[in-house]
Formats: C-alpha cells, sequence, structure tokens
C-alpha cells in the first residue's frame, strides 16, 4: 500500500509560516471491535508521529483509538532554512514509517 | 425506530415498486447531500484519504507482472493519457463473453490474458488501487456507457433488477432512490444513488470500496441474499444505474459517509 | 438518541443477516463508554492539578456530521507562537467515546502558527475538550458539541 501521501511546499521564503499535509495508510484498529464469534478484535494504531526539520523535532502528535483510520494530520512549521523535512509514524505490532521531504528556502 | 417503521411500512405497502425516473436535470449527486466538511474532505487530494490508492495504482500501473512479465504501461502508455475518459464509460461490451464487464472484470481481464497473471481477488488491494487509479482519469468527464443492440438485453435485465422488490423488507432500490430520495432514513439523506465517485472511499468502511460492495451491502441492508461479486446480476445493475447516471460528471474517486 | 438507536437497530438486524449468510461480519456489541467523569479523570493525569480556564484555544468541528468515522477537526490557539509565549501542547478529549483521549498535539515556536487539524472517531453526540498547555504553564479550555448521526464502531459485514 503506498504508505504515505505528503504535501510540502517545494520551497518557501525564510521565515514564512508553511503548512504541511500528512496522509498515511493505517487501519487504526481501535481494540473496541468483536467480530461475530465475541472475540476482540485487537487494538492495532499508529501511536506516534514525529516530523523533524535537519534533525530537529518541530511538530509531535501522540495518537490514540480516536483518531480516524488513515490518519490526517495537518500542521505548520517555519521556514527556516534548506534542508529535509522527515515525517515518522511509529506504532503497535512494530509499525515504522519514514517519509522524507525537500525543501528549498530563499 | 417508529419513525422507520413508519416509512418502511409506506413503501411496503405502496401499489407499485416502479416510480417515475428522475427527470435529467433534477438528478443529484450524492456530493451534493454531505456537509461543508465532507465535500472538502473529498475536493483536496492531500485530503482525501481515496488518493492513497490511487497512489498505490500509480506504482502498479507500471510494475511487470505475470509470466508474460508486462506491466499496464507497456501495452497502455501513461495512463493520464491513455485512460482518460475510460472508466466513464464502463461497463463496455466484451466480445470474448459477449456481455457487458465492469471495469474490475475488465482489469481482470487484461491481467489474466495479458500479462497471465492470477486474476485480482475483488475488492482486494490491488484491485481498488488499479480500479481508482483509471477511473481518477475519468474525473470531470461525463458518464457515456454506450447502448446498442447488444447492449440493450443486458440494460433492460438491470433495470428489472433495480425495479424489482427483494428481500425480506421487499424493497425495490426504485422505492428509495426514485421515489424517496431527499427523505430521511434513520438520521441519513437517502441519495438518488448514481455511481459518479467509484471506486470511493466510505467513512462506514474506513476504507476505499467497490460499487458492487455497495450494492451487495444495500441487498443485505434490505434482507436480500446479496450476489456473489462479479455475478452478472451485479454487472447488469451498475450498467442499468450507469446509464441512469449518464451525462452525469464522475467524481472519482470521491467520499461518501 | 431515537434516531440513532433506530439506525443501530437496523444494523444489527442487517449483519445478523449477515452472519446467517456465513459472510464474516464484524460488529460491535455494546462497547463500553467513558463517562464524563472519567475524562475529567483523564485530562486530570495529562496536564495535572493547576487551574483551568476556559479561552484561547478554539475547537472547530461540524455541528454535525453524517459518520462518526471520520470527524474533520482543527484546534487553533490564540498565540504569537515567539520563543517568549507559544503553545507547549494540546490535548483532546472526549466524553462518550469508549475511552476518553483522542490526540495530544506538542508544538513549540517553530510551528509559526498554533492550528492543527486531523480527523478523530465519534462514537456517539457528545462534547469534545480542549485543553492547551501555553508556555508560561498557564492551561486553557475549550469545549464543542457534536452531533453525530450514524455513529462509529458499526459496520455491517459484507
Amino acid at each position: 500500500m503506498a504508505s504515505a501521501l505528503i504535501n510540502v511546499p517545494p520551497r518557501a521564503k525564510r521565515g514564512e509560516i508553511i503548512e504541511i499535509k500528512t496522509l498515511i495508510s493505517h487501519v487504526m484498529e481501535t481494540g473496541f471491535r468483536h467480530t461475530q464469534l465475541g472475540a476482540v478484535i485487537p487494538r492495532n494504531i499508529i501511536r506516534r508521529f514525529v516530523c523533524t526539520y535537519n534533525g530537529t523535532e518541530v511538530f509531535r502528535a501522540d495518537l490514540y483509538p480516536a483518531i480516524s483510520a488513515n490518519p490526517f494530520i495537518v500542521f505548520s512549521t517555519v521556514a527556516t532554512e534548506s534542508g529535509t523535512l522527515s515525517f515518522q509514524w511509529t506504532g503497535d505490532n512494530g509499525f515504522a514509517v519514514t517519509e522524507s521531504a525537500k525543501i528549498t528556502v530563499e | 425506530m417508529r419513525r422507520l417503521c413508519a416509512v418502511l411500512g409506506l413503501l411496503a405497502v405502496a401499489a407499485s415498486a416502479v416510480a417515475a425516473e428522475i427527470a435529467p436535470s433534477e438528478r443529484r449527486s450524492g456530493y451534493e447531500l454531505m456537509g461543508r466538511e465532507l465535500r472538502a474532505m473529498q475536493d483536496d487530494d492531500a485530503a482525501n484519504p481515496a488518493m492513497l490508492w490511487v497512489l498505490e495504482g500509480a506504482t502498479l500501473w507500471k510494475r511487470a507482472t505475470g509470466a508474460a512479465g508486462r506491466a499496464c504501461a507497456d501495452c497502455h502508455g501513461e495512463a493520464t493519457a491513455s485512460m482518460k475518459g475510460v472508466a466513464a464509460h464502463y461497463p463496455a461490451f466484451d466480445a470474448a463473453t459477449k456481455r457487458p464487464v465492469s471495469l474490475e472484470q475488465r482489469i481482470n481481464i487484461c491481467r489474466v490474458d495479458r500479462q497471465e497473471a492470477p486474476a485480482l481477488a475483488y475488492d482486494s488491494r490491488e484491485l481498488l488501487a488499479l480500479g481508482a487509479y483509471v477511473a481518477r482519469q475519468s474525473r470531470g468527464l461525463p458518464i457515456a456507457v454506450t447502448i446498442d443492440d447488444r447492449m440493450q438485453p443486458f440494460l433492460e435485465a438491470g433495470r428489472a433488477i433495480y425495479e424489482r422488490r427483494q428481500g425480506q423488507l421487499n424493497l425495490a432500490c426504485s422505492q428509495c432512490h426514485d421515489a424517496n430520495w431527499g427523505r430521511q432514513l434513520a438520521g441519513n439523506v437517502i441519495p438518488q444513488a448514481h455511481p459518479t465517485g467509484y471506486p470511493l472511499y466510505r467513512l462506514e468502511w474506513q476504507s476505499l470500496g467497490s460499487l458492487q460492495r455497495r450494492l451487495r451491502g444495500c441487498l443485505v441492508g434490505i434482507r436480500a441474499e446479496p450476489y456473489d461479486y462479479g455475478a452478472p446480476e451485479l454487472v447488469d445493475l451498475e450498467l442499468y444505474l450507469m446509464w441512469r447516471a449518464r451525462g452525469m460528471t464522475m467524481d472519482a474517486p470521491a467520499v461518501r459517509p | 438518541m431515537e434516531r440513532a438507536a433506530s439506525r443501530r437497530e437496523f444494523l444489527k438486524i442487517a449483519s445478523g443477516v449477515a452472519a446467517g449468510l456465513g459472510l464474516g461480519a464484524v460488529v460491535t456489541v455494546k462497547p463500553a463508554s467513558a463517562t464524563p467523569a472519567e475524562m475529567q479523570e483523564a485530562i486530570r493525569s495529562v496536564v495535572g492539578s493547576a487551574r483551568i480556564t476556559p479561552g484561547k484555544v478554539t475547537i472547530e468541528l461540524p455541528p454535525l456530521i453524517e459518520n462518526g468515522n471520520a470527524v474533520p477537526l482543527t484546534i487553533s490557539v490564540d498565540s504569537s507562537m515567539t520563543e517568549a509565549e507559544h503553545v507547549r501542547a494540546v490535548h483532546v478529549f472526549t466524553e462518550k467515546n469508549p475511552q476518553p483521549y483522542v490526540v495530544s498535539f506538542h508544538l513549540g515556536p517553530r510551528a509559526g502558527r498554533a492550528r492543527v487539524s486531523t480527523r478523530m472517531r465519534l462514537a456517539d453526540s457528545q462534547n469534545v475538550v480542549a485543553i492547551c498547555e501555553l508556555s508560561d504553564g498557564s492551561l486553557w479550555s475549550d469545549s464543542a458539541a457534536v452531533v453525530v448521526t450514524l455513529a462509529a464502531c458499526l459496520e455491517d459485514g459484507i
């Protein structure tokens, strides 16, 4: 499954506030659903999302089962310098996805 | 509960299951029934969950597969050009089986015949991804299934299914979607049931799904035995629904509650 | 309330049919739900016992949502987001979901703007509460009510 869709402006002016949209495929199984036979479907969610900008954390989200399937997170950060924005999702059952995007800051 | 029973009771005793077709100018896509926030979710490719499948489809399009070692792209080139308008014309007549096939079936025919790969299961991740990617290329275009002498009998078969009372609730599709669209059924507005956005991300499923999945869900809802995926009845019904929605704009892959 | 109950009934019947047809169905057998008291406990366990003042943070939620599985949520805080004065974190809670936590966003001066969006699940019409922690340690809150016509956690198995 195409893991993640990231939307980052490829270039920005220094000091500009840029909006970043992220979408990742994940079932976000709550742990509250049951099969027809009454067995609990175990929880399986993304627990943490971190964005780093040239290695420095600029945004973090702790997710719980109340976050919808295929988590969508929009946040902003200040375009300070050119470089790499790195996005990491981690969660239950060893789930770990990392994506990155380059940004040119004038 | 009382309100639901009242509505269903009314429908059950209605003399005829055949309701008048919706006038072309009065046809409305389910998109227009959604609130502002859900419409925004659909309109923004960065927010629309269906785009995760479209992206996957774009990758699969270029991947060589099967004993023939061919990718879709090897025959069809860039999908943005070659698949433009294709989904808007499906179901389409298949010369080999001498009957209409759905887009998913056409993808599988190509896989088996040209790529020499096994057919993909219905509503499997890959089949949905390819279907979403192809359907995306018809976004903004009018639905235009071709009905000629060969297709006519299948269109009539689809219409018969649509108008026939079925299931323990003894309801015909037309009773809700032609005669009572716009009215409330248990807290939700009844849509006209035009398949302009398939395959679509349904919040209820928390996943992308095909038109056949939705049709089977409706059949279970009226407590009828649902046809199997790929059954000719479902394809005939798809054909009728697409014909009924002719001229309406495709908005695939859509978002619906 | 009557509408939500009748929809649940309808779907329980439908999924019963699905079971009879041998289709693998997923149903939620009466999910436990949190209470407003549990939500308060959860809030306290996250932000401690300091005073929480209504204000500064705003929850944007559609007043009526067709399906509780994906409700668009936006949190914004009235803050200049400078090194001296900024939002450290925003925590979101619900009253009637099976458990009260929704999400915690950790910001900081590099955010530029205190505005975050996501999509959440709502198991019932209820209140959603956001608690914001500023850099000076003060706590601010907002609460929003949402009507859900089709609850999350229900699915017919097809």
